[in-house]
């Protein structure tokens, strides 16, 4: 069977001034699975990755063109840059939650979006906390600086303050790149439940976690998609030359 | 014959060596010693300068001051019996807020403007930036000229609380929004990629989330700003005048406590009133730091 498609991606080309960062990019992103994009430092990945919330729109001189479909629907040409930010939620490099308390955090997103009423908010936030599997180590301690949590916690906590606002897409730029080795196997262990509710895009500098966690792979080079598969075949045969280089440890 | 000398040399050599080695080695040893108790003195001895010279003057003050501070120099009434300090005090108070009131939120949002919205290192922003920086490098009594000339003079208003307090609110205008600018930009983008990620726009990120992380920063120009507004003396005598009453309205004179010290001491007739007056300002000063600083730490921690 397969999935719907969630984001469809035509000729994307992105320039940062005079400088190309995308050349064209054509794929399709599947609904409800863990898409990873792997490549060395600067082939774009991470660019790409932040087209499809349009975080780029806050990168001075920086121009899209091409068509970035999620849902049939053009995401440059959205007016409600906020409403398609709230469907596709993002967690960053280095975890960056806000200098408040715990549950502030988590309430930032719903109250953004509306939500006022104490006693929804308090659910919105433990079911945040739930899925993000942090709520037992935070449950006695929610009025607290979320600054006073570990570096993997404040992850997970990020990860919980993107799913608060119940998007349908996360976004993932190197979550764990910053995290000691357990912090990591346990938002890895978070990422596979993840994926029965959300379609999950992670950019990632770790081949063997893109082949631990995800269904599909992307690899980018310069700017290029190189090869794009199921991520058994892009890791036991690529077909491109390039692309085995790469995960054999040529280079990079 | 020659070995044999040789030999002697080196029998005589080699302690002489060793001796002037030992010899600079102790030598070396020395220098280092000295500088060692030099570099350690030095910033021992500037610490206890320091603190030494602030504790003079306040103890200078208080002891100078406190005898004089009577029930007769706070009446309500100023006159030459009593040189009572309370107007002055409640004028400086007025001048504090009014000044703030109009200064603080100007400065706050040319800063906000400057950093969250106007596009980085554009024309307009360096334009302000040097204009601010050329304005708080101008001494106070060139602010007390143009406010004499234009608020007093030009515009008719007379020795006036409105008078000076917009000349102070124009000369801490940039002190303001140079440190709220500072603060601002010293919080990191990742909270507002954070914010932004979340769906929230512009204006809820920059209260919400940029605001209250820059608030201990922006409390501290503030703070610094009331420092200035209650020692002016310069730039407040030729617009807010020094009629020692309470002003009645916008456009009366007052003095500040400043104002009334520098009165007081140089009539030379109410020497120690003058200390007392310097001790209630520096109770005032004191005071309004800690409320500043408590009021950062309620907002820091949200």
């Amino acid at each position: 069977m397969r999935n719907m498609l969630k984001f469809q991606l035509e000729d994307v080309q992105l320039w940062y001034n005079d400088f190309k960062a995308l050349h064209g990019v054509n794929m399709d992103i599947e609904e409800k699975e863990i898409t990873a994009f792997i490549g060395p430092s600067g082939c774009g990945k991470s660019t790409l990755l932040k087209c499809l919330n349009r975080m780029n729109d806050l990168v001075e001189g920086c121009r899209i063109t091409g068509k970035l479909l999620l849902d049939g629907e053009d995401i440059n040409a959205t007016q409600d840059v906020n409403r398609l930010r709230r469907r596709v939620g993002m967690v960053f490099q280095k975890p960056n939650p806000f200098p408040m308390s715990i549950y502030d955090n988590i309430a930032f997103g719903p109250r953004t979006h509306g939500v006022t009423s104490r006693l929804k908010l308090d659910g919105i936030v433990e079911k945040a906390l739930r899925d993000a599997a942090i709520w037992e180590e935070t449950k006695d301690r929610l009025k607290k600086s979320a600054l006073s949590l570990s570096g993997g916690q404040q992850q997970r906590l990020c990860i919980a303050r993107a799913l608060a606002v119940e998007p349908e897409v996360l976004l993932m730029d190197e979550p764990t790149s910053a995290l000691d080795p357990i912090s990591t196997s346990k938002i890895e262990e978070l990422m596979a439940d993840l994926k029965k509710k959300y379609t999950v895009v992670i950019v990632t500098h770790n081949m063997q976690q893109a082949t631990r966690i995800s269904d599909k792979t992307a690899f980018f080079l310069l700017g290029e998609l190189i090869e794009y598969g199921e991520t058994e075949q892009v890791f036991s045969m690529p077909k491109d030359q390039r692309c085995e280089d790469y995960i054999t440890g040529r280079f990079g | 014959m020659r070995y044999t000398l040789i030999n002697l040399f080196y029998k005589v050599g080699s302690p002489l060596r060793q001796m002037v080695r030992r010899t600079m080695a102790f030598f070396r040893r020395l220098t280092r010693r000295i500088e060692d108790a030099v570099f350690r003195f030095f910033p021992w001895l500037a610490a206890i300068f320091t603190f030494g010279a602030l504790l003079f003057l306040i103890g200078h003050i208080l002891v100078n001051g406190i005898p004089y501070l009577r029930p007769s120099l706070f009446a309500l009434k100023y006159n030459t019996e009593n040189v009572s300090l309370l107007p002055a005090l409640v004028t400086t108070v007025f001048m504090v807020l009014l000044s703030l009131l109009i200064a603080a939120p100007l400065g706050l949002f040319t800063a906000i403007y400057l950093v969250e919205y106007a596009k980085r290192g554009s024309r307009l922003v360096r334009l302000v930036r040097v204009t601010a920086e050329t304005l708080s490098g101008i001494p106070s009594i060139v602010y007390g000229l143009f406010g004499s000339l234009f608020f007093v003079s030009w515009l008719g208003w007379g020795y006036s609380l409105l008078a000076g307090t917009l000349t102070l609110s124009i000369m801490i205008l940039p002190l303001i929004m140079r440190t709220a600018e500072e603060s601002l930009k010293a919080v990191p983008d990742t909270y507002r990629e954070g914010s932004f990620g979340l769906g929230a726009g512009r204006l809820r990120t920059v209260f919400r989330i940029v605001l209250p992380a820059a608030a201990p920063g922006i409390l501290a120009g503030v703070i610094l700003a009331m420092g200035r507004i209650v020692g002016e003396t310069a730039a407040l005598i030729y617009t807010a005048g020094s009629v020692a009453q309470i002003p009645n309205s916008l456009l009366a004179s007052g003095r500040t406590l400043a104002i009334h010290m520098y009165a007081l001491s140089s009539e030379g007739l109410y020497t120690g009133q003058a200390y007392a007056t310097a001790v209630v300002l520096l109770v005032l000063v004191v005071g309004i730091n800690a409320l500043s600083a408590a009021l950062a730490k309620r907002i820091a921690k949200g």
